[in-house]
């Protein structure tokens, strides 16, 4: 989180913040727990009026950014989404309405996702063994003039609420991408199950999908760096949003650890929980300062932006999961409770640690990123 | 002419000029090895004398002293300005033993607490790389407890008489002033009867003595003061005040390289591009293509960019003062942290070579000596665990620990049971 904002950034916080502990709080989550969408359309709807959906879509296309960046606003509202295991597809949401605005796509599904009316999603990630960075199989192949896909992405976020699937797949040695109605013929969607209280994944699967040609965003082959720059901007809100995960669980552990009295002391006052709490507060802020560094280079376009937000998922996914393993522990039995509210920001921070690379694919990209520069120089 | 404050892009422009013109490129392969004990002692003081020579040729371009007052010597100019030298300084040489602890703590507590002659006396000189600074601050009896300090000084006349040892004073052998923290009370309690005093440290009175580290480095010191006289003068802060002094002296040592008074080449450190670093080591192991192999490359150079990044934002915070001075012990238990596990990775990159080596071994010798000295990192500049205790104590405002001794005159306070000090 930004350790200074402007007026207006503060302003857009709170409201959000308020508009989240009235709708999104602990009990309103445990309800949701069998909802099928994970999340009440209506509450979409009225967040997207708040400028949830609209933060990287041009002025030109409807949307507006609160200061020069609006991924780095977009942050600050992932923020609060992760402080409050909010409910609701900010993710894919945004990334295809930011790839849709980029790329001149369809203005009536655009102003649909800008409203909160439709839901749209990017289907990037596919299984093992195709699970790494940028490793698909899913191929899109032009056939008379129109687009041909075949392949099975996973896991796809709230695919089962979508109007729209933004598909990449590969075509040649290159990338494509396309927008699929998800009720198109050939598409199947199989819900599937996560460690999540209220996101909602799915496998889709692709069988001689055809699509005419006007649903291209960009050039067939020719949309790495497109594929690319969405990639940053996932993981720039994912890492916002597990990094505000893990200050409430970290804030509610220090609160506890005052109230918590054993053998006449209150836990804050042992030295070897002490320790361990300077140590998970020293991994917070390092986990802050990187989510918020590879926010800043990705907004700017940084050449460093990719090694820079893949060393901040190889941080934060890692460590922002043992300091809620950390969190848990620290409490006790009641933190491994369904009463107890820790495990709605353990859950958050858990499925982070998975989405868009893990930390080990992460790691080994800044590897590949370094070789290839030394290779270069 | 008003006081205009120079434009950071005039400034930059300055400092680039100067440091093309006149500095020399350090290769990545110093910088990697740069804590390793290769230097013979002849070769060790050229380099001291090397930099004293380039901080005048700083202090002659204007670029000495960036933060610090005009009429000390200093360009009065701000840390905007300082942080422009830095980065234009990265890849080149720069005075880094007239740094620290000569500008933080020692020149820092100078500006803070020194009287006007002391400041009028020594800032320009350390200014112009006339003056290294050593701290004279922890005692063979105890590491991290500095206020437990035995070093005594009993005032005689207008004079003070010292007695005592301290250690860990990183090249006193070639530096030329002491910063003392000694006791002059033992009726109060410890932080009660402190005083901070400055003297030179080539005086009659004072022994130096080279501590051998297990790598063979013999940059440490221990100094012991035998009936040392010194003027009053030569006293900083009040009598027995020494811990209002101490505390600043504190701060300004963990701030160290992030400390605005400090010169040093933005991300030029030890780890300094540790990824590159680990690709050497990989390549010359012949595993720069193993899958585990590149994940522990990509784990040091994420920790490195983290690294930097949290610098970043802590000294932010403490300059808007949307955090406390004591959050710089985050940034001191991150590097602990964070540097012992790339001296592991780098270990476990070079393999069996780690323990063994030959001649000819290229980027595979040597990493084992630096595994040896892994935790330095963690002890040196104050204790991770004393950091851990600032974080909890201090910025979670946990409660303190039991201090038995915190109420008790230091002369009924219990010591170590065998004679250390």
């Amino acid at each position: 989180m930004l350790l200074e904002l402007s007026s207006d950034q503060e302003l857009f916080r709170e409201t959000t913040a308020r508009f989240l502990e009235r709708h999104a709080n602990a009990a309103g989550l445990r309800q949701l727990r069998n909802h099928p969408g994970g999340f009440a359309s209506d509450y979409w709807r009225r967040g997207a009026e708040l400028g949830w959906t609209s933060l990287l879509v041009s002025e030109a296309d409807g949307g507006a950014a609160i200061s020069s960046s609006g991924l780095v606003d977009l942050t600050i509202l992932a923020h609060e989404f992760g402080r409050h295991a909010a409910p609701g597809p900010l993710v894919s949401t945004n990334v295809v309405a930011g790839a849709l605005s980029a790329a001149g796509g369809d203005k009536a599904l655009l102003a649909g996702v800008l409203s909160g009316a439709s839901i749209a999603t990017w289907c990037v990630s596919e299984g093992a063994p195709h699970c790494g960075i940028g490793n698909m199989s899913t191929r899109i192949s032009v056939e008379d003039g129109d687009l041909v896909l075949n392949g099975v992405k996973r896991p796809v976020e709230s695919a089962n609420q979508a109007s729209h699937l933004l598909v990449t797949g590969r075509t040649g040695d290159g990338l494509t991408q396309v927008i699929v109605e998800a009720t198109a013929r050939g598409v199947s969607i199989l819900p599937m199950q996560g460690v999540d209280l209220t996101k909602r994944f799915s496998v889709v699967r692709f069988e001689d999908v055809r699509v005419p040609a006007a649903n291209l965003l960009g050039r067939v082959g020719e949309a790495a760096a497109d594929a690319e720059r969405q990639l940053q901007h996932a993981l720039v809100i994912v890492l916002a949003e597990a990094v505000g995960a893990m200050q409430r669980a970290f804030d509610m552990t220090v609160e506890w650890a005052f109230e918590r009295y054993s053998f006449g002391r209150p836990l804050a006052s042992y030295q070897a929980l002490k320790h361990r709490f300077a140590q998970m507060a020293t991994c917070l802020q390092a986990s802050h300062a990187i989510a918020d560094e590879a926010a800043r280079a990705v907004a700017e376009g940084r050449p460093d932006a990719a090694e820079i937000v893949s060393a901040a998922k190889a941080y934060v996914g890692e460590y922002g999961a043992e300091l809620l393993q950390e969190c848990v522990q620290l409490h006790g039995g009641i933190g491994v409770t369904f009463e107890h509210d820790l495990h709605l920001f353990l859950r958050r921070v858990t499925l982070a640690r998975t989405l868009f690379g893990t930390p080990e694919a992460h790691r080994r990209r800044v590897a590949d990123l370094i070789a290839r520069k030394e290779a270069a120089s | 002419m008003t006081a205009e404050v120079e434009s950071l892009e005039s400034f930059g422009e300055r400092a680039r000029t100067f440091i093309r013109g006149n500095l020399r490129p350090v290769t990545r392969r110093e910088v990697a090895s740069a804590l390793r004990a290769h230097r013979t002692d002849e070769e060790e003081l050229a380099e001291v004398a090397r930099e004293r020579v380039v901080q005048r040729m700083l202090f002659d371009a204007g670029l000495a002293g960036v933060c610090v007052p005009r009429e000390y010597g200093g360009q009065g100019l701000t840390p905007a300005h300082q942080r422009v030298l830095n980065a234009e300084l990265r890849g080149y040489e720069y005075p880094s033993r007239a740094q620290l602890p000569t500008f933080s703590p020692c020149l820092a507590v100078l500006l803070e607490f020194g009287t006007e002659e002391q400041k009028r006396e020594h800032v320009p000189a350390i200014l112009k790389g006339e003056e290294l600074w050593m701290q004279f601050l922890s005692e063979p009896s105890g590491g991290s407890d500095v206020a437990s300090a035995l070093t005594t000084a009993v005032r005689d006349g207008d004079d003070w008489i010292l007695n005592g040892s301290k250690i860990w004073t990183t090249g006193a052998w070639w530096s030329d002033w002491a910063l003392c923290l000694a006791r002059t009370n033992w009726e109060v309690p410890k932080h009660a009867g402190l005083t901070v005093f400055i003297f030179p440290i080539k005086s009659p009175g004072i022994e130096v003595q080279r501590i051998e580290m297990l790598n063979g480095s013999k940059e440490f010191c221990q100094e012991f003061m035998t009936d040392l006289r010194i003027p009053d003068r030569y006293r900083v802060g009040g009598i027995d005040a020494g811990w209002t002094v101490g505390a600043r002296w504190m701060f300004h040592e963990r701030m160290g390289r992030n400390s605005p008074l400090v010169t040093a080449p933005e991300g030029l450190t030890r780890s300094s591009g540790a990824g590159a670093i680990m690709c050497s080591i990989a390549r010359a192991a012949g595993k720069l293509s193993d899958p585990r192999a590149r994940e522990l490359i990509g784990e040091a150079h994420s920790l490195e960019l983290v690294g930097n990044a949290l610098r970043r934002r802590i000294g932010q915070g403490i300059m808007t003062r949307t955090m406390s001075d004591q959050a710089s012990a985050i940034v001191r238990l991150f590097a602990g942290m964070a540097d012992t596990r790339r001296t592991t990775i780098a270990f476990e990159l070079a393999g069996s070579a780690g323990g063994v080596w030959a001649e000819g071994d290229g980027d595979l010798a040597e990493w084992g000596i630096d595994y040896l000295m892994r935790q330095a990192i963690c002890i040196g500049g104050g204790t991770t665990e004393m950091a851990m205790n600032v974080i909890s104590e201090r910025v979670l405002k946990m409660p303190r620990d039991v201090t038995p001794d915190r109420d008790l005159p230091f002369r009924d306070v219990p010591r170590n049971r065998t004679s250390t000090g």
